[in-house]
């Protein structure tokens, strides 16, 4: 297996308080808390990915996982430490490394630059200089992709968030990157628009292979990825398959971070499992009631 | 209630004036005012009237609107016009202390008013016609041999282009702010001019803020997508002169031309 994104030792410090308060991105009304205490934003992470998996990024407000996703794409280099990503150090060519990791933030709003749907997604296109009919090319099949194909001459302000955010997914996707990147895509979307965009973000993993790498604060999305990173101060705190990671509930709560609702029921109901879906939940309620183990 | 605000006025419409091509009607527009400023003679006014009057039946455009848009002009248009009346020398036709009108006068002032309501109309006839973002990019690929001496189309074009498309997203962020202060008291409507400009403060304070975080947020966002200035940028829209447009800018540029230039040269019957 190829690995496709690797972080040795990476360590990270913002240059002056302010920006150590914005760090997250987030509004929350933390950031004070944040300032206060300049520890460094990411503390000797080590972390390998592979080619096709998916990778879900929990942390509570200021753990780092908005800067390790920064760092994919080389919009941050590490102080010390190096991060690869196919293969380039991303301190390299930002404009190549950029074509490799797509990378979506938590505004739909804030990252749509055109005022026509199919102008902002050849947007990177046009910037890559590419030529204009293969521009049209890509930018069509970037919306069959996250099947925005009929809204492609509205304006942008007139969609739903969970159509806003998937014409940001397409706006990356045209570049043909190896990696998506996502930093709480679904952080301000209603349930339909999350589930529209957690839809996209796997079929998108499934048919084309994309690397997912994202950060989200629904436990119930993490359920659905390959792999769980829990983040804590700056490191790498839990690392494993969901079934893995939420089993260790006390632990995810020291870290002030739930579980999904399936697995709390389990574990309140006392039983040793991990279950992920709700068919799952059942399974093992029922198996445990009928004395048999399960997960 | 602030999402009925639009910028500019477009009529939005499918006639020959709305398909024309946005860059040969900018051209267009230019070499109407061109001639209609070079125009000397009756004949002249005459055909410039003609040309103007066909346009605007062709694009539909309701008469009413087109006046509605002379009306914050009138003052000027009057202005000059009486100006003219009074102090074009001449033979005098009527007297009244230190004022005279003269024949001359009131020609010029006639003809010097139709010319200011023929250049108004014209040019809202082409905001009318092209929206405002069809506007600014052929205005910007117009512009764009200036980029050779250094002046930054490009970076005004993305500017207009940002600008448009956060016009809408701001104002419904207005429109929340507004309900917002009004849920905890604030008063917009009542007062006089300084305590409503006053009680704009708490409105405007919050918008701004929030324009300089999305602005950052945007600036980062377009950098991941590769965004580093114009160079070796290029467009997936090419727009391309149709046959319409070429036919429309060649025929009508050298109608000017010739009516000038016989108006001019004084070869018009007397």
């Amino acid at each position: 297996m190829d690995e496709i994104i690797r972080f040795e030792h990476v360590s990270y410090s913002y240059p002056t308080e302010v920006a150590a308060a914005d760090k997250d991105g987030a509004a929350s009304g933390s950031s004070e808390d944040r300032s206060v205490t300049p520890a460094p934003a990411l503390n000797g992470v080590s972390l390998a990915v592979r080619r096709g998996e998916t990778v879900a990024l929990l942390g509570h407000n200021g753990s780092g996982k908005s800067t390790l996703v920064k760092m994919l794409n080389g919009m941050l280099t590490p102080d010390t430490g190096t991060v690869t990503v196919c293969g380039m150090d991303t301190g390299g060519d930002p404009l190549k490394i950029r074509q490799q990791v797509g990378l979506v933030f938590q505004n739909p709003d804030n990252q749509i630059v055109a005022t026509v749907v199919d102008e902002d997604v050849a947007f990177a296109l046009e910037n890559l200089g590419v030529p204009p009919a293969e521009i049209r090319e890509r930018v069509d099949a970037a919306l069959r992709d996250v099947g925005m194909s009929e809204y492609k001459s509205h304006a942008p302000h007139r969609l739903s968030g969970g159509q806003k955010q998937r014409v940001a997914i397409a706006g990356v996707l045209a570049m043909n990157p190896t990696v998506l990147a996502l930093d709480e895509p679904t952080a301000m979307l209603d349930p339909k628009g999350r589930v529209e965009v957690m839809e996209t973000v796997r079929r998108l993993n499934a048919e084309k292979g994309v690397t997912v790498v994202m950060v989200t604060h629904h436990m119930n999305e993490a359920a659905l990825f390959d792999r769980v990173v829990v983040m804590d101060k700056g490191a790498v705190a839990l690392d494993g398959s969901p079934r893995e990671v939420f089993r260790r509930a006390e632990e995810l709560q020291a870290l002030g971070l739930t579980v999904p609702q399936t697995v709390a029921l389990a574990q309140a109901l006392g039983l040793d499992a991990a279950p992920l879906t709700e068919e799952e939940c059942a399974d093992a309620i029922y198996h445990a009631y009928k004395g048999e183990p399960h997960c | 209630m602030l999402k009925d605000i639009t910028l500019g006025q477009y009529f939005p419409g499918t006639t020959l004036i709305h398909r024309l091509d946005p860059r040969a009607k900018m051209v267009l527009l230019f070499a109407f005012i061109t001639a209609l400023l070079m125009a000397n003679h009756p004949l002249t006014y005459g055909f410039v009237l003609l040309y103007l009057t066909v346009t605007v039946s062709v694009s539909r455009i309701k008469l009413s609107s087109l006046f509605r848009g002379l009306r914050p002009m009138l003052f000027i248009i009057v202005f000059t016009a009486v100006l003219n009346i009074f102090y074009t020398p001449g033979e005098p036709l009527v007297t009244f202390w230190v004022f005279k009108i003269t024949a001359e006068g009131i020609e010029r002032a006639a003809f010097m008013a139709l010319r200011l309501i023929m250049l108004i109309s014209a040019t809202f006839l082409l905001t009318y016609t092209t929206s405002p973002l069809a506007l600014s990019d052929a205005l910007a690929r117009l512009l764009s041999p200036l980029g050779k001496i250094r002046v930054p189309v490009h970076e005004f074009a993305m500017m207009m282009t940002i600008a448009m498309r956060f016009i809408p997203t701001i104002i419904e962020e207005t429109d929340k702010i507004m309900n917002a202060q009004k849920a905890r008291g604030a008063d917009f409507e009542t007062g006089n001019l300084f305590r409503r400009a006053k009680a704009l403060i708490p409105l405007l304070v919050p918008l701004f803020v929030s324009a300089f975080r999305r602005a950052d947020e945007l600036a980062v966002a377009m950098e991941c997508r590769c965004y580093h200035g114009g160079k070796g940028r290029t467009r997936m829209n090419q727009p391309h002169m149709a046959a319409r447009d070429v036919w429309a800018l060649t025929t009508s540029v050298a109608l000017f031309a010739g009516v000038t230039v016989l108006g001019r040269l004084g070869w018009f019957l007397p």
